[in-house]
């Protein structure tokens, strides 16, 4: 979208009837690398791709675990995120200590919800740039929530944020049907399964990607880099049949038959700024 | 230190709305106010209601109080119902001052409120209510303005069966027998002796009748109207008052002082 005279505050409105601050605050999220959640009946599984500044840092985390049955993948300005999940942890603690309970995510996703709308009627403030997948159980079985820094909130059984995440989606379009009744073990694999679409011809590897799950009888909590190359192998030895063709996506998928030798190479998000990842 | 400056947040706090939120303590500058308040704190309860006795049976909770309310020792209130449905699935029952219940009654309204605006599919349970009676009258007590009851709140859901108790200095707890006053005297042994785990609806009813005759005899505050209420999966039901049959022409009663001559 191109700069025009409305855009400069949030609290002013387009004569179309749109907030642009807000729509720049989503494009932001869509500037991070991707993070995918999905969820069956009664499993949930984050996953993200793991990115870092250079070959000489870490990377950043964007899975946190906001209680044991609630947990948020993040994308966008970690530093929003991280700020987001901290009130998740204080907002679910609270409900803990007077209720004894575990705070339903159905209701910790409206809080956030309206954190978030508050900073688009402000003038003084500025919409958080970060998306965040949430995550979590309540009586009624596993949810997954999209949470948008334009305030919205909205259920899904998956869904992909984050720079090429398209791909991701296409994916998990084709094949969610059979999540809700879905094993965990195939839970996690489709998740793992989606992280290499978006990575477009890299060779998939366990230290590109986080993964997480967290179930009715499972505390969250992060998959161990071994756990996740074991699934990876499972699949990474045959070769995709199916291409896959991204919405706007020139590039051919390679194959995927290499045995790791593949090197991590640049990827092409040359124009990202240093505090999104 | 953070202990004062959490409670100095709570005053702050209108007492309408009771916020329930803890916060991670940050450094304000406050310095702690002084109980200036000390006129509005609770010395004395007024309105008294005596013991309520609660128990676990097969299908869900049995609560039994009387309706009577004492002015210090004169029964001034024969028809105050002790003991409240909340919600779908909890019932609370409550001994001492009369109107610091109905204040507690006020705040599960409210909560009850917001809990039912959700419309989410999610519900306070008995256990959320307890806990959250228990915030309420710890932090009370930590303030020096007890609310002046011993709660008890029972109830079912999912099928879980829930009994607990809180007291107005905070002190909170489950069993599987609950009661208040004197009926920690006088009812928890007679249940501790023939109370079962699966007791059917005429059985509880029975052995929470014994206490409440119990009671009857022997607490002075106790009157001869009482309610039982009964907690399932279904609902909360509380029963229309009624009285036990009592026997008054026991031997010792008709002479009491045959043993003892020139005493009353």
């Amino acid at each position: 979208m191109f700069r025009n005279q409305y855009d400069t505050d949030v609290t002013t409105w387009s004569p179309t009837g749109r907030l642009f601050q807000v729509e720049y605050a989503m494009e932001a999220v869509k500037q991070g690398s991707a993070a995918i959640g999905l969820r069956s009946r009664s499993h949930v599984v984050l996953a993200c791709v793991n990115k870092a500044q250079s070959e000489l840092s870490s990377h950043q985390r964007k899975i946190f675990k906001v209680d044991d049955h609630i947990g948020v993948a993040i994308a966008g300005l970690t530093a929003d995120g991280r700020v987001l999940s901290r009130y998740m942890r204080s907002e679910s603690i609270n409900h803990s200590f007077t209720y004894e309970s575990p705070l339903p995510v159905g209701r910790l996703v409206v809080h956030l919800a309206d954190k978030a709308q508050v900073c688009t009627q402000r003038s003084w403030k500025r919409p958080y740039g970060v998306g965040l997948l949430v995550g979590g159980l309540d009586e009624s079985g596993a949810h997954l929530y999209y949470n948008c820094p334009s305030g919205n909130y909205f259920e899904y059984q998956a869904f992909a944020i984050g720079s090429r995440s398209q791909a991701a989606k296409t994916y998990l379009e084709r094949r969610f049907e059979s999540f809700q009744e879905s094993s965990r073990e195939d839970l996690i694999k489709d998740a793992i399964m989606a992280i290499r679409e978006t990575l477009q011809g890299e060779t998939l590897k366990s230290s590109l990607c986080t993964v997480s799950v967290l179930g009715v009888d499972e505390a969250f909590h992060l998959l161990d880099q071994e756990s996740i190359q074991k699934v990876i192998d499972t699949f990474e030895k045959v070769p995709e049949e199916e291409e896959d063709a991204g919405e706007g996506d020139a590039e051919p998928e390679a194959a995927t038959g290499a045995a790791g030798t593949g090197e991590q190479g640049g990827s092409g998000d040359q124009d990202v700024a240093p505090m999104e990842i | 230190m953070t202990m004062e400056l959490w409670l100095e947040q709570e005053e702050e706090a209108d007492r309408e709305t009771f916020e329930m939120t803890f916060m991670i303590p940050i450094e304000n500058g406050h310095g702690v106010k002084n109980a200036e308040a000390d006129s509005q704190r609770t010395l004395y309860p007024y309105v008294t209601g005596t013991s309520v006795v609660a128990i676990k049976y097969k299908d869900g909770i049995l609560m039994a109080s009387d309706m009577g309310g004492s002015y210090g020792s004169t029964l001034r209130y024969k028809n105050i119902e002790r003991m409240k449905a909340i919600g779908k699935h909890s019932l609370l029952g409550a001994s001492g001052e009369i109107s610091d219940f109905q204040e507690i009654l006020r705040y599960l309204d409210e909560l009850m409120l917001n809990d039912n605006m959700w419309d989410d599919g999610n519900s306070l349970g008995p256990k959320e209510v307890h806990n959250y009676l228990t915030r309420v009258m710890y932090n009370r007590r930590n303030k020096f303005n007890p609310l002046w009851n011993t709660l008890v709140l029972g109830g079912v859901k999912n099928g879980e069966k829930y009994l607990g108790m809180v007291s107005m200095i905070g002190v909170s707890f489950e069993d599987n027998h609950v009661a208040t006053g004197f009926g920690n005297h006088l009812a928890r042994p007679i249940l501790r002796d023939e109370w079962r785990e699966d007791l059917s609806f005429e059985e509880g009813v029975k052995l929470l009748e014994k206490c409440m005759r119990v009671l009857l005899y022997r607490d002075r505050s106790a009157i001869n109207k009482l309610q039982i209420a009964k907690m399932t999966e279904e609902g909360v039901t509380v029963s229309e008052p009624y009285s036990l049959k009592t026997f008054w022409d026991f031997k010792a009663f008709t002479n009491p002082t045959v043993g003892a001559e020139g005493s009353w």
